[in-house]
């Protein structure tokens, strides 16, 4: 390309864009991450003199490791429902033509669209209705609804590309369906499925809002005690927690990258 | 085997128009026909992956119209092969035998064996993707053959393949087939694949089977015009009906004459204008005002290793370019472009069909 004066202008401010945009989405983690290290019980920018101890607080603060059980506790559950239920959903959609399957579909994927305390308020009110209380199965049914919509999604792309033809050539060589679903069809799509898992942990083990609703001081997650901490001090101990909780979901999301391939099941390679 | 009038529609267009086809024990029949033909459904129907409007299915005489594909006890190989990828090439073919309840060391001697005969000894531990296309076709026909099915069918098997490998495949299979005596349907768009491998042909376009017959019966004596333009590289040419002798008919290009079956053009009367298709090779060039010839001009030469292709403008006589394949290389400078030649018919192997557009 010949280059103009108009076409370097044009090169050089595309790049100057990108950079700032870049800047800005990096900005409030380096932000949080540098205050972290402040000596003072403030959360101040810049840092005047470094210290460790808030690292060492975040680590030994009791809410924050309850939290963090609860947390755990409410993810591995809410991950493995909505990837049996959302994944049962997703087959049927996709490989199913009947009555009400397009509003079916709707209604599965609406909680991306429903906002998240609309959700938890929702949870809230019906347990009240029907007197249920406050424990685990609430949080736990409210995390299944929101997180339902992403496992859906990344079985239905796993399913989108599944071959077909394997599965007929595995009935032509006599295989029942059942037997097909078994030896063909789920082993394909356990990478999709895992995938799948780890996204909906991910969003599940950070949703606030709706958790803030159905959530008692006995089943508050992490990012709920850290709101009830935040609202009492104001010290970097929040910023600390920051930055272990972005380097251990980096190091996760790493690992399961390269054992699972995220970038083919979320369909952003190209084939 | 056996298809009796069998129809499929999907929606308002009908894929598969009363297909009858009879393939007898151990034959190769090839489907052929451009995409969109019905060749792929017909082969789907057989294997139970579609279900059948109307008419019945027959295998080994046994009615399967309504039999699920996992009980009907065919071999199947795709285009793409569609080998299981999360299996080694042992487990893959082993699958059929394993759904079948086989001991396990009868597994382990058939699929042994039935590696051997695909020459992929050694291979058993591999993955498919570790394979080159070629391997994981051969894979795909070892785990299809191993059930000893009842019919097998191949889907286009060849297309992936370089051409080089195409060929040496071509004769492998077909080696193979005969050798276990198997009865295969085979589809495919490609009629020089359909022309050496076949025992017999159907050739199917919008969702008809247009004829069925030996190879050399279909490229000598095509059903109709799109069986004639479809098989082979044909000219047609602007003939006229002249005379009828029972089976045989007289027709006039020009000043040339050449005898025809009379059954393509049974309902026309003398007089009246036929297309006459003749086969590139079946002409010859000589010199301009020989007797018996039709007059034309060399347009375009091209050569082809082992013959000459020569596109002959002749206007009275045809509405295209008129092409004459000529054995050797002696017409690339016997006939250069502008040449003013005469034509001749040099074979009985042409028919003419009622004038008029292909259809």
């Amino acid at each position: 390309m010949k280059r103009t004066p108009g076409t370097m202008l044009l090169r050089w401010s595309g790049r100057i864009l990108v950079g700032v945009i870049l800047v800005f989405v990096l900005l409030p983690g380096v932000v949080v991450a540098i205050s972290a290290f402040n000596d003072r019980a403030i959360l101040a920018f810049p840092p005047q003199a470094w210290s460790l101890r808030w690292f060492w607080r975040a680590f030994s603060y009791a809410d924050f490791a309850k939290g963090f059980w609860n947390g755990l506790t409410v993810t591995v559950w809410a991950s493995s429902i909505a990837v049996v239920v959302g994944s049962a959903f997703a087959f049927a959609i996709h490989r199913y033509k009947f009555v009400l399957r397009d509003v079916l579909e709707g209604i599965l994927l609406s909680p991306l669209i429903i906002p998240h305390y609309t959700i938890g308020l929702g949870v809230l009110i019906l347990a009240s209705q029907t007197n249920v209380g406050r424990g685990f199965p609430l949080v736990i049914f409210a995390h299944v609804v929101m997180v339902l919509p992403f496992v859906m999604r990344s079985t239905y792309i796993s399913l989108e590309n599944l071959d077909t033809r394997l599965e007929l050539v595995a009935s032509s060589l006599g295989a029942t369906p059942l037997r097909i679903l078994f030896t063909v069809t789920i082993p394909l799509l356990i990478p999709g499925l895992l995938s799948g898992w780890l996204f909906a942990a991910i969003l599940s083990f950070n949703e606030f809002t709706a958790t803030l609703f159905v959530s008692s001081q006995a089943t508050q997650t992490l990012p709920v005690a850290m709101y009830n901490y935040v609202r009492e001090f104001a010290d970097p101990t929040l910023a600390a927690l920051s930055v272990i909780y972005i380097v251990v979901t980096a190091t996760l999301l790493t690992i399961a990258n390269s054992f699972l391939g995220l970038g083919k099941i979320l369909n952003v390679d190209a084939h | 085997m056996q298809l009796d009038g069998v129809t499929k529609r999907f929606g308002d267009s009908v894929a598969l128009h009363e297909a009858w086809l009879k393939i007898q024990p151990s034959e190769f029949m090839t489907l052929l026909g451009p995409s969109g033909c019905g060749k792929t459904t017909l082969l789907n129907l057989v294997a139970g992956f579609l279900e059948a409007d109307n008419g019945e299915i027959f295998i080994e005489g046994a009615l399967v119209t309504e039999t699920p594909a996992h009980m009907r006890e065919i071999g199947i190989v795709f285009q793409n092969y569609a080998l299981f990828p999360h299996m080694s090439v042992a487990n893959n073919v082993a699958y059929g035998l394993k759904t079948r309840g086989v001991e396990k060391k009868e597994i382990a001697r058939r699929v042994d064996e039935a590696l051997e005969i695909v020459k992929l000894t050694g291979f058993a531990d591999r993955k498919p993707r570790q394979l080159s296309g070629g391997q994981q076709q051969r894979v795909a026909l070892a785990r299809a053959v191993v059930i000893k099915p009842k019919v097998l069918l191949l889907d286009e098997p060849f297309s992936a393949l370089d051409k080089n490998l195409r060929g040496s495949m071509q004769v492998e299979l077909k080696q193979i087939q005969r050798e276990l005596g198997v009865t295969t349907i085979f589809v495919t768009h490609d009629q020089s694949e359909a022309l050496s491998m076949s025992d017999r042909i159907a050739v199917m376009s919008a969702g008809r089977i247009r004829q069925i017959a030996a190879p050399d019966d279909i490229y000598r004596r095509p059903a109709d015009r799109f069986v004639a333009s479809f098989v082979g590289d044909a000219n047609v040419l602007n003939g006229r009906l002249v005379e009828r002798r029972g089976d045989v008919a007289v027709i006039s290009i020009g000043d040339v004459r050449a005898d025809v079956p009379a059954t393509s053009i049974a309902e026309m009367s003398v007089g009246e204008a036929v297309d006459v298709f003749v086969r590139p090779e079946h002409l010859s060039v000589t010199s301009r005002g020989a007797s018996r010839s039709l007059p034309g001009t060399v347009t375009t030469q091209v050569f082809q290793g082992g013959h000459v292709d020569l596109y002959i403008d002749a206007p009275g006589s045809a509405r295209d370019r008129i092409l004459v394949r000529v054995p050797g290389i002696a017409a690339l400078s016997s006939c250069p472009v502008g040449t003013e030649i005469g034509l001749t018919i040099g074979s009985d192997d042409i028919v003419a069909f009622p004038s008029g557009e292909v259809p």
